[in-house]
């Protein structure tokens, strides 16, 4: 103890407070804890519930099992009751505590019965202890119940004590997260009376086990686990409460605890041992695995993987360790590195031979740790054993297997009658080793012991003295077939696991190629929907299932992004919702909701979920639950998440830079645009004064020219102005298109009736492919096209020379051309003609009251845009530029009107 | 129309507008009354029984359609709406609430007079309808249906006729596309745009000299057609 009692350690104080805040922010979790069933956890459970009704609180009940008992019957009265949730399950109508309902209903304290029960499948949650953790975390009291035997560290415990190994588990965290424990005790005797009266439920097809479980012995183990599991967590408080008022545990103070593990059935009684002991203690604990760097088996590395999963869910914390010397001194330097104070190690019941072996370790351990305490625990391999996932290759080949190792073992044979003459029986021997490496290599470890065992036979019949017998008349050949038969064990064992690793070795490259496929399509996506699609194609043939995903629309909620789909019928949005809310996979094979038919996968980036990804396949039972695939998947989430990262950045790069190069333009255009103002404001300007100021000396030829002069500049500066507001209501994209028929007549017709003043004295012609060409677009902005068009061509088409206008039809769509007979345009401006402020040298603009101050050619770039056209520029092989305007048609043009001739005169 | 000079009430909330309008309609021969906001012009209207009304669809206090909507309750003078260029659709919509002519700014002294003079004269209840009308060389006998452009004589189907008919009843003023289309095909048949330009693109072949700058046969853009008697 280094610190003065009287101040506590900052960080401790800290964490206090920080619970202390949380604890009075948060809901209450109240536990009814029994050392077995029939102790009146409930009973207990709903006279505490009436007492909180009196007092006024919101009480409703959310599931209570009564079992038809009259007296906790009668405690239900008076009480709101919330319906349960139906449901069928293969066919079986099955009632389920409503979950939605009751967050919908949203009670000050909610009743709900039996924590450790399995919810139906087609819950939101797998387990019903999720539901009430849901609900606290929705700001609802809880008060529930639930027995000694369903805590996961205490499992393995009533499993010895009586034989039954519970299936339904509630983590300790839950427990500890309980703001009150409730003990509800009774004596085993009373128990044992109870049960024989009738007042204990039990179901009729279980009244044996539940006999066997209710023994004296069990209930007075059970009872007083109960009670000290109980005065563990009270003392959790108390320590808690000392702490706070700055007096310090002698003992408990800097405790750590680390436990060492290795794959193996022993390691899960060994993680949960450890977990006792931490909790004991108060002390945070960790799990750690040294890896000595030899690669572990299949089995093995699942068994380690399931252990240190284990330890996160008890909450500790598990390590993989890369070793660097020996185990001991491996893990002595991370135990002195994280100052723990007690190491756990396990001892298996293995024979004394192996054991001395290993003996090696703990002395060395103990050498090494100096002061940390060791401890030394027997472990067995324990009942809960975990199945292998992968069943292991056979031993004994399959029948078409066996018949080819027959016929090379034939072969064998075949080649040794006919050269059985001239050698030793020791070389035919070497013969048949042929067949048994040919089948070892081809097929594996069971046919090579199957090649093996038929060449022992097919020596023993050929070969052996007395021949065609399987007699053997010298022992010694018997030796011989041991031999052989060892072989074959050898060789087969040795090839199947380079077969394996080999096997191992190409499904990794198969998932690195994946991978990098995956990666070099999303690199070459640009935006969110490309990145979808490319991870979706490679998702979907990788995983060979329906993929959706599903990204926050505007609104935030979250919607499919098209083209992406799911099998019809399963609530599928709104489980993406809850995986992405919470970040955590949903769905089939998950804790959550594990009834719907797909998996969803969070998409994580480092700006926190951006999306979610579902996967479904048609047949049932869980997906992708190997960890080799599980990887794979959960790889590919990734770099999906990353991808649409990568495209949001982008996105909004792009989104600036647009906004940069706006208000680049924006000032250019001014500036521009503001030496085209002020030109015809200085004429209107200065003849209107020279007018006005007239002494009376203008002739009337000069008062005329000076009028015209105002009227022509007023002309064109409205022609300016019209154009800039057209140009900024186009780029904007505001302008809705309104898409009609019109013939080209009345398009041609309409822009040069517009154009009067300008073609006057002008010669202009026109020339249709055939009458009534249909143009489809919108007649306003189409005739403005045409308008600047031809206004481009009269100003610049030389002065002498025809202007053209042309009209063609080509499939589905029209071609108008502009062309006139003047200097044309030089190839290195054909590109940047149709830019805003564009000027041609030589060709200046602002020449006559029509100037469009560069921005003719722009709008009509925009109209023919937006109506899905192209326009485009060349030089006419006889001089002079010629501009043609491609409108597609989106539809099929109407049918000319048919109209009978009757009355038409 | 002799004796006392026609009266046009100008509602225009523009000073600039209103100096230069009233001025170029004294010059022409008109009296006239002017008013900056749509309750004051009703007003006028009301008192003075102008001849002809020039609206600014653009008015602070109310929306020049209803105020086009409240005079034609009552009012039979002819409304000459002005609005800004781009507003078609506002036009259209003045038109089919019982304007009869629009003008869009900026606008000369001569289009102005044009516009009025055939506004006055298209006035209800001055003259009988005529059985024959004539422009520039065509010509059209509504007693023997005939139709004849410079003496000869020109086929029309029953559909282009009536849309002849509709719009030499008309002429100089503007008819919008769902006018033609009611009064020619009947009511129901509106949205059928094409279906019109397709006609009124027959009639030009038929009678104008270069269907594609028509003389008579007038397209007022993104608003509708005009029959033109006597084209500047």
């Amino acid at each position: 103890m280094d610190k003065p009692h009287e101040r506590p350690d900052p960080e401790a104080l800290l964490r206090r407070v920080e619970e202390e805040e949380a604890r009075t922010a948060r809901a209450r979790l109240k536990v009814f804890f029994g050392a077995a069933p029939g102790v009146g956890k409930t009973y207990a459970m709903l006279q505490d519930a009436r007492l909180r009704k009196a007092e006024g609180v919101d009480v409703v009940v959310g599931v209570v099992e009564t079992h038809r008992r009259s007296d906790t019957q009668a405690l239900l009265e008076g009480l709101e009751i919330l319906p349960r949730r139906l449901g069928a399950h293969r066919g079986v109508q099955l009632e389920e505590f409503d979950l939605e309902g009751a967050l919908a209903r949203r009670p000050g304290l909610i009743l709900v019965d039996e924590l450790a029960h399995s919810n139906t499948p087609w819950s939101r949650h797998a387990k019903r202890w999720q539901d009430v953790l849901e609900l606290l975390d929705a700001g609802i009291d809880v008060h529930t119940t639930v027995n000694v035997q369903h805590l996961e560290s205490l499992r393995e415990v009533v499993a010895q004590i009586t034989g039954v190994l519970v299936q339904e588990r509630v983590p300790d965290t839950v427990l500890e997260r309980a703001d009150e424990i409730e003990l509800v005790d009774i004596t085993a005797e009373e128990l044992q009376a109870r049960l024989s009266e009738g007042k204990v439920y039990v179901p009729d097809q279980a009244r044996h086990a539940v006999q066997r479980f209710f023994r004296r012995g069990n209930l007075l183990a059970l009872r007083e686990l109960a009670l000290r599991r109980t005065a563990d967590l009270v003392d959790k408080d108390m320590r808690r409460y000392r702490e706070s008022e700055g007096i310090r545990d002698t003992w408990a103070a800097g405790q750590r605890l680390m436990v060492g593990i290795t794959p193996g059935p022993g390691g899960e009684a060994l993680v949960r041992e450890a977990r006792r002991i931490a909790d004991a203690l108060g002390a945070p604990w960790m799990a750690v695995y040294v890896d000595s760097g030899n690669p572990l088996k299949e089995e093995a590395r699942e068994s380690l993987e399931a252990h240190l999963r284990l330890v996160e869910r008890l909450g500790g914390e598990g390590i993989a360790l890369p070793g660097h010397g020996t185990v001991a001194e491996d893990l002595a330097a991370l135990a002195h590195s994280r100052n723990v104070t007690q190491v756990l190690i396990g001892r298996s019941r293995r024979p004394a031979w192996m054991e001395r072996l290993r003996g090696g370790l703990l002395g060395e351990l103990s050498r090494h740790l100096g002061t940390i305490h060791l401890h030394v625990i027997p472990v067995e391999p324990g009942p809960g054993r975990a199945r292998p996932l992968k069943p292991s290759p056979p031993w004994w080949p399959g029948g078409a297997t066996l018949g080819l190792c027959a016929g090379y073992v034939a072969g064998a044979t075949l080649l040794g009658l006919a050269v059985h003459r001239y050698m030793e029986l020791a070389d035919i021997v070497m013969l048949f080793t042929v067949p048994i490496l040919v089948a070892a290599i081809r097929h594996g470890r069971s046919a090579a012991l199957g090649a093996s065992a038929l060449s022992v036979l097919a020596f023993d019949f050929f070969f052996i003295p007395p021949r065609f017998t399987f007699a053997v008349r010298d022992a010694r050949h018997m030796g011989t077939f041991a031999i052989m038969l060892g072989m074959g064990f050898v060789i087969g064992d040795l090839t199947e696991r380079l077969r394996q690793q080999a096997i191992r070795a190409q499904q990794r490259e198969l998932r690195t190629l994946a991978l990098y496929r995956l990666g070099e399509a999303l690199v070459r996506a640009g935006d969110t929907a490309d990145t979808v699609a490319s991870a979706v194609r490679a998702v979907e043939t990788q995983f060979q299932a329906q993929v959706a995903v599903y990204v926050p629309g505007p609104g935030g909620a979250l919607e499919p992004i098209e083209g992406t789909r799911l099998p019809e019928g399963d609530p599928a949005l709104s489980i993406a919702q809850w995986a992405y809310d919470h970040g955590q996979a949903a769905g089939r094979g998950t804790e959550v909701l594990p009834a719907s038919r797909a998996l969803f996968l969070p998409l994580k980036g480092a700006r926190g979920t951006l999306g979610v990804m579902a996967l479904a396949r048609p047949e049932t039972g869980p997906l992708w639950q190997e960890p080799d695939q599980r990887h794979l998947l959960e790889s590919f989430a990734n770099q999906t998440a990353l991808a649409l990262e990568r495209a949001a950045y982008l996105a909004e790069a792009g989104a600036t830079r647009a906004r940069a190069e706006r208000e680049e333009l924006r000032s250019t255009l001014l500036s521009s645009i503001s030496h085209d103002l002020r030109t015809p404001l200085a004429g209107i300007t200065g003849s209107a004064t020279t007018l006005l100021e007239d002494p009376g000396t203008l002739t009337e030829q000069d008062r005329r020219s000076l009028l015209g002069a105002i009227q022509d500049e007023a002309w064109r500066l409205h022609r300016l102005v019209t154009n800039l507001l057209d140009l900024t209501r186009l780029e904007s994209g505001r302008v809705a298109l309104k898409r009609e028929w019109i013939p080209a007549e009345e398009l041609v017709g309409g822009a040069l009736g517009r154009l009067q003043r300008q073609t006057e004295g002008r010669d202009v012609r026109i020339a249709l492919d055939r009458p009534g060409i249909l143009v489809q677009g919108d007649p306003v902005l189409l005739e403005q096209a045409l308008i600047h068009l031809v206004e481009n061509a009269l100003r610049h088409g030389g002065s002498g020379g025809p202007v053209e206008v042309k009209v063609h039809q080509t499939g589905r769509a029209v071609a108008l051309v502009v062309a006139d007979r003047g200097p044309g345009i030089p190839e290195a401006h054909q590109e940047g003609i149709f830019e805003k402020l564009y000027r041609v040298p030589g060709q200046g603009a602002g020449q006559g009251p029509g100037s469009g101050a560069g921005l003719g050619l722009a709008i009509c770039q925009a109209i023919v845009g937006a109506h899905g056209g192209r326009i485009q520029v060349g030089n006419r092989p006889q001089g002079g530029a010629q501009f043609v305007v491609s409108l597609p048609y989106a539809e099929e043009p109407p049918a000319p009107p048919a109209e009978e001739e009757a009355d038409g005169r | 129309m002799g004796g006392e000079p026609e009266l046009i009430l100008v509602v225009d909330d523009e000073p600039q507008l209103l100096r230069f309008l009233g001025p170029a309609l004294t010059s022409h021969g008109y009296r006239v009354l002017t008013a900056a906001t749509a309750a004051e012009g009703e007003l006028l209207a009301l008192s003075h029984r102008p001849d002809a009304m020039l609206l600014d669809l653009g008015l602070p206090d109310r929306d020049g359609l209803e105020v086009v909507a409240a005079l034609r309750a009552w009012a039979d003078f002819p409304i000459i709406v002005v609005s800004a260029r781009g507003k078609e659709d506002d036009k259209v919509a003045a038109l089919e609430a019982g304007a009869n002519d629009y003008l869009t700014k900026p606008f000369g002294t001569r289009e102005l007079i044009a516009r009025i003079r055939v506004a006055l004269r298209n006035r209800p209840g001055t003259a009988p309808a005529p059985t024959r009308y004539a422009f520039g060389r065509i010509a059209l006998d509504l007693e023997t249906r005939a139709v004849t452009r410079g003496g000869e004589a020109v086929h029309l189907t029953p559909n282009e006729f009536r849309l002849l008919l509709v719009l030499a009843r008309n002429a100089g003023k503007v008819l919008t596309h769902n006018q033609l289309l009611k009064e020619v095909w009947g009511p129901g048949s509106a949205q059928q745009h094409h279906y019109l330009r397709v006609y009124m693109n027959q009639l030009r072949h038929k009678l104008e000299e270069d269907p594609a700058r028509p003389r008579h046969l007038q397209t007022e853009l993104g608003v509708g057609y005009r029959l033109v008697e006597d084209p500047a």
